[in-house]
């Protein structure tokens, strides 16, 4: 029993990472109506500089953001300004090819540079730290580590949306991109500030993968699938609905694989299916 | 070019991709001054605001604002050099509440008058319903948050584009009497009307568009009922 529940709570604080991947990508799609399907890529990039940070400069994975976040969102920025922001109109299609080539494009490029060797982010022992909970259940620092800081990265960009102008841009470019510029909004830059927020988060997502997990430069594409699949359980456009999408696909994930370590994967997404068949608005849809 | 003008266009056209709506229209406008343009439907009306704004291509020299060649630039920059728009159809954001739209009218931080309480003394209204969603508003009450948020850019020449339009006669004088006070505080105002009555009522001076450019141009107690007609219709 007890050995049930931890698997479950290690189900819940795995959501908490799902939620980071899903994020970023759910702002951007939120703000541009933009599918980044180089997002996966990304975190991955994400950790690979993480990678170089800390053994080039003998930091802490988690010490190494403060590098790795401010040159991701610069790339977001740049990124957004020169290719996105060419490839947005009325037509979904161009956006969708132009990032599904960044995706091919990094993933290569990580090949070339770094191998297809798996990398590990070694975090002084971080990884195996345990704390003991009542009735035999033990819980791992890092999990509720990662899971407090997606509680507090969605705290911060509900804020960030509800509570400040730049928020209230945000959203009214979403709403009307016309009208926007009548307010004297620069939509080009204000996209390029929600890409450079998106890949902040998209760096954090990616620290705590590398510490995480073993990574390559191929397994971005499943990281993207993870993030969408959280996305769209939690119902599109609410960020505590993603979380709560992440902690469901997590709990999936790791009762499957108590099953069987084979079926972890597919636990999640055919709980995905499920909920897609029974309620493809997902459990908070935002109807505006 | 004569200073005295707060905006000028000079040859201005316009284009849908190869569809030209505007050929060469001359206007001017004095500061202070209220200018009413009228037109029947695809006359060009709605064109010549956002060519105006920048929400259409000009050339540089088609448009001088405060004496400066504004054709070409984005919308954002003419905002910011103080011409705002009250779009048609409103164009409330509906996921904003009342009270954001309008802040989010300020976005650019011209100073001016024009401030929330402002906004909330002609339009008192407003006020009750400023955390309700935009969407929630009346007809009326969404052209008076529309044109508020407007206002909340401080501009020194406001654009509304058919703010009459499907309103209740009685909603649509408590708005023109309070626009009356907009322009009494120092905005040259531009309005585009469907309703010739009403045009010829709060305008200073007339332009009246037909096929995209001028048929007329005058002072209303100058203009007959007839002329009007003819350059209306393009009898």
């Amino acid at each position: 029993m007890s050995d049930l529940m931890g698997t479950i709570l290690d189900g819940i604080l795995l959501g908490g990472l799902y939620a980071l991947f899903a994020a970023g990508l759910s702002l951007i799609f939120g703000v541009m109506r933009l599918v980044n399907i180089a997002h996966g890529d990304l975190i991955i990039l994400s950790a690979y500089i993480a990678l170089v940070a800390s053994g080039g400069l003998g930091l802490h994975p988690l010490v190494s953001l403060v590098i790795v976040v401010p040159l991701m969102a610069s790339l977001g920025y740049a990124l957004q300004r020169s290719i996105l922001n060419r490839t947005l109109g009325k037509d979904i299609l161009p956006p969708l090819l132009v990032t599904f080539g960044l995706s091919v494009f990094l993933q290569n490029a990580l090949l070339q540079i770094f191998s297809g060797d798996s990398r590990l982010l070694h975090a002084g022992g971080l990884e195996t730290l345990h704390v003991d909970l009542p009735a035999g259940v033990a819980v791992g620092v890092l999990p509720c580590l990662m899971f407090m800081v997606a509680v507090a990265v969605i705290s911060g960009l509900q804020l960030l949306l509800y509570r400040t102008g730049l928020g209230r841009a945000f959203r009214s470019v979403s709403d009307d991109q016309e009208a926007a510029q009548l307010m004297g909004i620069n939509n080009a830059h204000l996209f390029g500030l929600a890409m450079a927020l998106s890949l902040s988060i998209v760096s954090i997502a990616g620290v705590f993968l590398g510490i995480r997990t073993n990574f390559d430069p191929s397994i971005g594409p499943t990281r993207l699938i993870f993030a969408f699949e959280a996305i769209i359980i939690g119902g599109l456009g609410d960020l505590w609905g993603t979380l709560v999408g992440g902690v469901i696909l997590g709990v999936a994930q790791t009762l499957g694989a108590k099953i069987n370590p084979g079926y972890q994967i597919l636990a999640g997404h055919i709980v995905f299916l499920a909920i897609l068949t029974f309620r493809p608005q997902g459990f908070f849809p935002k109807t505006r | 070019m004569m200073p005295s003008n707060l905006l000028e266009t000079h040859g201005l056209a316009a284009f849908y991709g190869d569809f030209q709506a505007l050929f060469g229209i001359d206007f001017h406008i004095e500061p202070d001054e209220t200018v009413a343009i009228i037109g029947s439907n695809g006359a060009g009306k709605s064109t010549f605001l956002k060519s105006i704004v920048g929400l259409l291509r000009a050339k540089a020299e088609a448009i001088y604002f405060d004496g400066k060649a504004i054709g070409g630039n984005p919308a954002y920059r003419i905002v910011a050099q103080g011409i705002s728009m009250v779009p048609e159809g409103r164009r409330l954001f509906p996921s904003l509440s009342v009270e954001e739209n309008l802040l989010i009218g300020a976005y650019g931080k011209r100073e001016g008058p024009w401030t929330l309480s402002a906004i909330y003394e002609i339009f008192p209204v407003l006020k009750q319903k400023r955390n309700v969603p935009a969407t929630a508003l009346s007809g009326g009450q969404q052209q008076m948050a529309s044109i508020g948020r407007a206002l909340m850019a401080n501009p020194k020449l406001l654009l509304c584009d058919e703010i009459s339009l499907g309103l209740a006669p009685v909603v649509i004088k408590e708005i023109y009497a309070q626009l009356e006070r907009v322009t009494a505080s120092g905005t040259t105002l531009i309005v585009v009307e469907q309703d010739v009555k009403q045009a010829m009522a709060v305008a200073d001076r007339v332009y009246c568009l037909r096929e995209g450019r001028i048929a007329l141009e005058g002072r209303p107690s100058d203009l007959s009922r007839e002329q009007i007609t003819a350059a209306y219709f393009g009898l």
